[in-house]
This record gives C-alpha cells, sequence and structure tokens, in this order.
C-alpha cells in the first residue's frame, strides 16, 4: 500500500504531498459550530438564499403534484411503513440472509462496524484491484459521504472522482454537499461555470472554451470531463437505495447515467450500504419503487434504474463486494422510539419543504444529513456530546411539515422532541446548574400549583395596569427577551386577566352576574 | 380567491349548544397576554346557547416545557390538566396550537411516567377536547354563527391546528360564512411563521427570516387583519408587522366570529 508522506524539503521542514483531488473545506463535521450560530453565517448569503427559495419552491411544488396524482398515495405510505418496520424488527435475520444470497450470486460480503474499519476494508479491496491509474469512479453515495470515504482514499493515495453532476460540482468547488438528493442546491448557473472553468483542467479535461451558463453546455462540459474518467478507471464504489435480502439483489435508481456507466464499465464494484437499507423480497419493490421517485426528485419513474444480483459472466464487473456499515445503526435500533428514523430511504421530501432548511441550507447542520432527518439522525448516529449534535434536535419549528410528505410515515417533529429530550436528559446526568434547565423547573412548578400561576395571572395585569398610558409596546428588553425584541414589539400585558373578567361577569356555574 | 360573503345573518331561536356546558380552556398566554380571544369564546358560545363555566384549577397545556425536551417537569402539568377538567363534556380552547399539544402528547408523557391511571384519567379528558372552531363546526353543527365583520381579512392557518391538531377547513368555512367579511387569499399559507415555542429563542436569526417572508405575505394581501387561530403565532407576526407599521392588525378567529352587527 502507497500511502502518501510528507515530503522532506531540502530545508529539512516538511510539506504536505499534492492532494489528486480538490480538498474539501478543513476540518471534520462533528466538530462544526451550534446550529444557531453557523446558521446566522448561512442567513447572510443571499445569493445562496435566493438559490434555496427558488430551488425549494420548484421541487416542493413537483412532488406534491406527483403524489396528489396518485388515488393510493397513503397506503403506499403506510406499506412503505409497514414493510421497513417489519425488516427493521426482524433486522438480523434479513440480515444473515442477505448475505447468504449474495455471496451465492458471488458476491463478496464484508462487514464493518464504524466509518474507519469501513474505510481500512475500501482502501484494500481498492489496492487489490487497480489499474494503471490510482482513481477510481463514484456512483453518489450518503454512505460514503457519512463515512468521508473520499478522503480515507486521497490519504492512500487514490483519487476517488464523483460522476453525479452535482457531486461533481461540489467536488471540484472545494465544497461539501448541501443536501442528499441535490448537494450542489445551493449553488446556481454562473457559479457551477466559475467552477467547471477555473478547476476542470486542474483534474483532468478542461472545460470547452467559452462556456456559457446553458444548464446543457454545463451538462455537457461534465460529460466530457467524466468520459475519459469513466473509461480508465477499473474501479467503480457506489451505495445503493435498496438491498434485496431474498435474491441478493442492489438496487440503485438515479437521474443521469452517469451510475450505470460505473455499473457497467468498471471491473471491480464495491457498494457500500448501511445496514438498514433491506427490503425483504423483490415484490417490496412495488411500493418503494414508487414512493422514491415521486418524493424525491417529483418525478413519476426516476429515468435508469440498475438493479444486479452478482457479477454477469462476460458483462460488466466481474468482481463484486458489497461492504454493509454499522456506524452507530444498531444503537439507534436499540431506542424504540428512535429507530423509526432507520425506516428513511433518503427522499429528501423532509428537506425540501422544511422552512428551516429552506432559509440556511445543509451547511448549517454540520452533518452530511441536513434538514429534519439530519436533526434526529445524525445525533442518533453520532450521540448528543457534541455542540453541533446536541443544537440539532432544536432546529425546527415543530411545524409538522415534514411527516405530512415522509414516504414511509417517519413521525419526524415526536421524534425531534424525543431527541430534545435525550439532549436535556444528557445534561441532568451531566449536573451543574443550567439557566434553562433552572427556568424549566420553575416553570414546571408554577403550571402545576393552580394557585402559583393565579398569582401569576394577576401579576401581569398589575404589570399592564403601571404600564397602560405610559406605552403600547415593549421595545427593546433584556437578554434572553431581546432575542425576541430586537426584531419584533412586544404588546404590553392588558390591565384585567381573563381569569379576572369571568370572575367579574360570571359566576362559578357559568351564569351571568 | 377573494370571497365576499351576503350570507344573511340568522337568528338563534334554535340555540345549537343549548344544555350544552363548556368547560373553557383560556389556554396560559390567553389568560395572561390576550384575554379577548377567551371573552370572545365565552360570548360566542354562550350566544349559540351553550353554558360556559371557567375551571379555575386550569393552567398551561405543558408544550413549552415538553417541546423543550423537560416530560419530567411536564408530568405534574398534565396531571393539573386532566383534574382541572375531569368530568367535562367538552373543553374548548381558543388555540390549535394548546389542543394539539393535549391530543398529541399528554397520552405519551402519562406513558412515560408509567401511570396507567393518570393515562386513563388523560384519554377521558383529550377525547372531550376541541379547538374552538371543530366544537362549532363538528360538535354544534354551525358555520354561519350570526357574525358580522365588515373588514378585508387574510387568514393564516397556524401549523398546529392545521398538522397536529387537524382542524382542516373548519376555520375557513367558519370565516366565510361571516358577514360583511372579504377575504384575501394569503400566499404560502401553510408555510410556518418561525415561532415554534422555544424556537424563536434558541434559533432567533432563523426564527425572524421566516417571520419576515410570512409577514411580507401578509402584507401582499392588501388584508386590513390578519386572522390565525393561536395568539401565539399572531404575536410573532404581528410583532414584525408591528415594526414596520404596516398597521395590519392581528385578531384572534374566535374574535371574529364573536363580533355582531350590533357591536359594530
Amino acid at each position: 500500500m502507497s500511502k502518501k508522506l510528507p515530503v522532506v524539503t531540502s530545508r529539512g521542514g516538511t510539506v504536505e504531498p499534492p492532494r489528486l483531488t480538490p480538498a474539501p473545506p478543513p476540518g471534520r463535521l462533528i466538530d462544526s459550530p451550534r446550529f444557531p450560530a453557523q446558521a446566522k453565517v448561512e442567513l447572510g448569503n443571499p445569493v445562496q438564499r435566493k438559490n434555496l427559495h427558488h430551488a425549494m419552491t420548484t421541487i416542493r411544488d413537483k412532488r406534491a403534484r406527483v403524489a396528489g396524482e396518485l388515488d393510493n398515495w397513503e397506503d403506499l405510505r403506510l406499506a412503505g411503513e409497514a414493510i421497513k418496520n417489519r425488516t427493521l424488527r426482524h433486522l438480523d435475520t434479513y440480515l444473515v440472509q442477505l448475505e447468504e444470497n449474495l455471496t451465492a450470486a458471488g458476491t463478496e460480503v464484508h462487514w464493518a462496524r464504524d466509518a474507519e474499519e469501513a474505510n481500512r476494508i475500501i482502501v484494500g479491496l481498492v489496492e487489490a484491484s487497480l489499474g494503471e491509474t490510482r482513481e477510481v469512479v463514484k456512483i453518489k453515495s450518503m454512505a460514503t459521504q457519512e463515512i468521508d470515504m473520499n478522503e480515507a482514499l486521497e490519504e492512500a493515495g487514490i483519487a476517488a472522482w464523483e460522476t453525479d453532476l452535482a457531486e461533481l460540482i461540489v467536488q471540484l468547488g472545494h465544497d461539501r454537499p448541501s443536501h442528499i438528493l441535490v448537494p450542489a442546491i445551493h449553488r446556481n448557473r454562473s457559479e457551477v461555470r466559475e467552477i467547471f472553468n477555473a478547476e476542470m483542467g486542474t483534474y483532468g479535461r478542461p472545460a470547452p472554451e467559452g462556456l456559457d451558463t446553458e444548464p446543457k453546455n454545463l451538462a455537457g462540459a461534465a460529460r466530457l470531463h467524466l468520459r475519459e474518467k469513466f473509461l480508465r478507471s477499473k474501479v467503480a464504489i457506489s451505495g445503493a437505495n435498496f438491498m434485496v435480502a431474498d435474491t441478493g439483489t442492489l438496487v440503485i435508481v438515479e437521474s443521469e447515467g452517469n451510475g450505470r456507466m460505473c455499473l457497467t464499465l468498471a471491473d471491480t464494484l464495491i457498494s457500500v450500504v448501511g445496514i438498514e437499507k433491506i427490503v425483504p423480497s423483490v415484490e417490496d419493490l412495488e411500493v418503494f419503487l414508487q414512493l422514491l421517485p415521486r418524493s424525491s426528485t417529483g418525478e413519476r419513474m426516476n429515468p435508469y434504474t440498475s438493479m444486479w444480483t452478482g457479477p454477469a459472466s462476460g458483462d460488466g464487473p466481474q468482481t463484486m463486494h458489497v461492504v454493509l456499515i454499522d456506524n452507530g445503526r444498531t444503537q439507534v435500533l436499540s431506542d424504540p422510539k428512535g429507530r423509526e428514523a432507520l425506516r428513511c430511504i433518503r427522499c429528501s421530501a423532509c428537506i425540501n419543504v422544511c422552512p428551516v432548511y429552506e432559509k440556511v441550507g445543509g451547511h448549517a447542520y454540520g452533518s452530511v444529513y441536513p434538514g429534519p432527518i439530519g436533526a434526529v439522525l445524525t445525533p442518533q448516529l453520532r450521540g448528543v456530546t457534541s455542540a453541533v449534535d446536541a443544537s440539532l434536535p432544536y432546529a425546527s419549528t415543530l411545524c409538522g411539515a415534514c411527516f405530512d410528505v415522509c414516504p414511509v410515515r417517519i413521525p419526524l417533529p415526536d421524534l425531534l422532541v424525543h431527541m430534545r429530550h435525550k439532549v436535556v436528559e444528557g445534561k441532568k446526568a451531566k449536573g451543574g446548574v443550567h439557566t434553562e434547565s433552572a427556568i424549566m423547573k420553575a416553570t414546571g412548578r408554577m403550571f402545576s400549583h393552580p394557585r402559583l400561576w393565579a398569582a401569576a395571572v394577576n401579576a401581569g395585569a398589575l404589570g399592564g395596569k403601571a404600564l397602560t398610558g405610559r406605552v403600547k409596546h415593549f421595545g427593546p428588553l433584556p437578554w434572553p427577551l431581546s432575542k425576541w425584541t430586537n426584531a419584533r414589539d412586544v404588546p404590553i400585558p392588558p390591565t384585567e386577566s381573563f381569569r379576572a373578567w369571568y370572575a367579574r361577569t360570571h359566576h362559578e356555574d357559568g351564569s351571568l352576574k | 380567491m377573494t370571497t365576499t360573503s351576503t350570507s344573511p345573518g340568522r337568528s338563534f331561536a334554535d340555540a345549537p349548544g343549548s344544555g350544552k356546558t363548556v368547560a373553557l380552556f383560556a389556554a396560559c398566554a390567553n389568560d395572561v397576554m390576550f384575554p379577548q380571544a377567551p371573552i370572545a369564546t365565552t360570548r360566542l358560545l354562550e350566544r349559540l346557547g351553550c353554558r360556559v363555566v371557567f375551571p379555575k384549577k386550569q393552567t398551561c397545556c405543558g408544550q413549552p416545557l415538553v417541546n423543550t425536551g423537560y416530560y419530567d417537569e411536564t408530568v405534574p402539568i398534565v396531571r393539573n390538566f386532566a383534574k382541572a377538567f375531569e368530568g367535562y363534556d367538552y373543553v374548548v380552547a381558543p388555540s390549535g396550537s394548546c389542543v394539539g399539544a393535549v391530543r398529541h402528547q399528554h397520552q405519551m408523557l402519562a406513558d412515560h411516567a408509567k401511570d396507567p391511571g393518570l393515562r386513563r384519567d388523560v384519554d377521558a379528558v383529550v377525547a372531550a377536547t376541541f379547538d374552538i372552531s371543530e366544537f362549532l363546526v363538528d360538535v354544534l353543527g354551525v358555520t354561519d354563527v350570526g357574525a358580522y365583520f365588515p373588514h378585508v381579512v387574510t387568514y393564516h392557518p397556524t401549523c398546529h391546528s392545521l398538522r397536529v391538531a387537524h382542524v382542516g377547513d373548519k376555520p375557513m368555512r367558519l370565516l366565510q360564512a361571516v358577514r360583511g367579511i372579504t377575504i384575501k387569499d394569503l400566499p404560502d399559507a401553510d408555510r410556518c411563521c418561525g415561532f415554534g415555542g422555544t424556537f424563536a429563542l434558541k434559533n432567533p436569526d432563523v426564527s425572524v427570516a421566516m417571520a419576515a417572508d410570512k409577514a411580507r405575505n401578509v402584507a401582499s394581501t392588501g388584508a386590513e387583519y390578519l386572522v390565525a387561530g393561536d395568539n401565539l403565532c399572531l404575536l410573532n407576526i404581528s410583532g414584525v408587522l408591528g415594526r414596520q407599521q404596516s398597521g395590519i392588525r392581528p385578531i384572534h378567529l374566535v374574535e371574529v366570529l364573536a363580533s355582531t352587527e350590533e357591536e359594530s
């Protein structure tokens, strides 16, 4: 294995060796700032806000239209939920069955507990299969994003090329994906052209002279740039949308055909898949191949659906591997409530309807999974100990739009509250004094003692009386209320509470005085 | 769509609420900050023939605490709610959000407390709890409540009334039957206003960005009044509208429904 080592210079210092692929932003996602802090930064990017508003509005409307045209949409959602629940309940059985059938079909199965083990396995498999060039082509995959596989390969001196158009834009832009389905959603056409012009030449075929911002021409430039990589690479790496337990079949749905190129041109195919991606049988795809495209891209059917069951003699990759990754999933599975998030089929419908996501984009979430599903899944996979993970469950108004569109009926608002509870329990277990916990404890006491509350209501009216005639509404108030009054007026309390009005006008039995 | 109702007012000799006793759940924020809404609820229900009582032990539904993750602190509030409203056939609140919290969270909290007795009490109270729009349409069977409100309004369906309490189109049907009213469609009506309880304090910048969108959409309708079924969402949106001196007034749905020609 030829690990990249620092180069010793003539002066005795060391410099980092040149990178094979564009460097992503420095630092680890888990060390990201808390959501509110990064959200404020993102809100200050007007181009991104415009891009997100435009893209989210379009994709939301498309989803609503194609989901609405099926009479049995709610039945499909219920079926999707039921199939996934059964799978998760018996995951141990289905995983063993899957392994048997994958092996029988000629696919080698590898198990990885965490990201590090997965990357070690993948690097080893790639090393054993490389051709003349140390590079692999990739199909868009959330699992490989989750384990930061590209950087592990880069470390090992292997270039991993993204072949999905949006992933390519992100990679060439030294950027991170901001969305699980459309990772470059925060970019517009002009930005894409700039990235292609500036970067393509460094990593392969340059962008054509005089490239304009027509989507067709931008896609054409990417096609030409990628073509030589498709033809050269001996190894392709994919994820999978579904793994069929009773046949050992893997399924990928995609829009661009880049996946089909990877799945047919390479000699070796390595598929990296989360253990929850199983469906028990091929018939179950009837449900999910309707739910997924309508929920994700808002199409009745996606342009390419690839299904393969081991290598086919003389056709396509002759060596196939599946790396099954846990990486926190069994920990999620151990929580009977939290495990509902494992039903997720990564369609992104919840992200597309989320009004919080639309304002800030995916980079504020410090995770490869943004939006409502990211806010419940990430803190479960990684725990709630880091600053960003503890802030994610609060990155929602609990407006409920996400549950309504989820094709597998994940109760996202309930899970957000469930995770908030876990954050609070974690805080309590750590001990010490917290302002919020103290306020909540006092509020809880007041609301469970009617006399205390009645006194508070009276105090409010007294305050109202004292202020009447002096001010109409509150201007700036001190912290933490300043968070409200910095942008909004607050009326002063009225001079008579409701209960005082009722007591003045009614007897206790409801009759009028 | 702009609708101007011309339906004649009706008298309530037949009093659809006659013989019914309603326990009014004012909701804590209304009790202290927005008494007009529970006052309007009381007057409207009495006009329709109901007897309205106000159980004094009532406090809050517990939503601010449970939605911040404080389950243990909320359980005694749930217990108090069940006790305060025990035995009533109808518990009615002018708040889709508080009704949603009772309906959607009290049973979970009783289970969290591992208290089957509380769960039974909660089950009974939950089944009897209604948002005012549901009580009028589903229980009393009226959409024309004899209201008169000669103004241009736009209606914001609050998230929890829509997606937790599931009041559906009942508020709009009630509004459409108000005489003299002109209803302007609100663009992106079902998008959240950014309030979200403690969200507004924990994520103030995102909250304001969302509220600004909602305020802009409200202003674009040219309405005089912004109508909604939850006063805290109104507080959020009108807080921004007020800072902008927009002149658009917030009003609770039930205040519109309680308005009559005699008063105007």
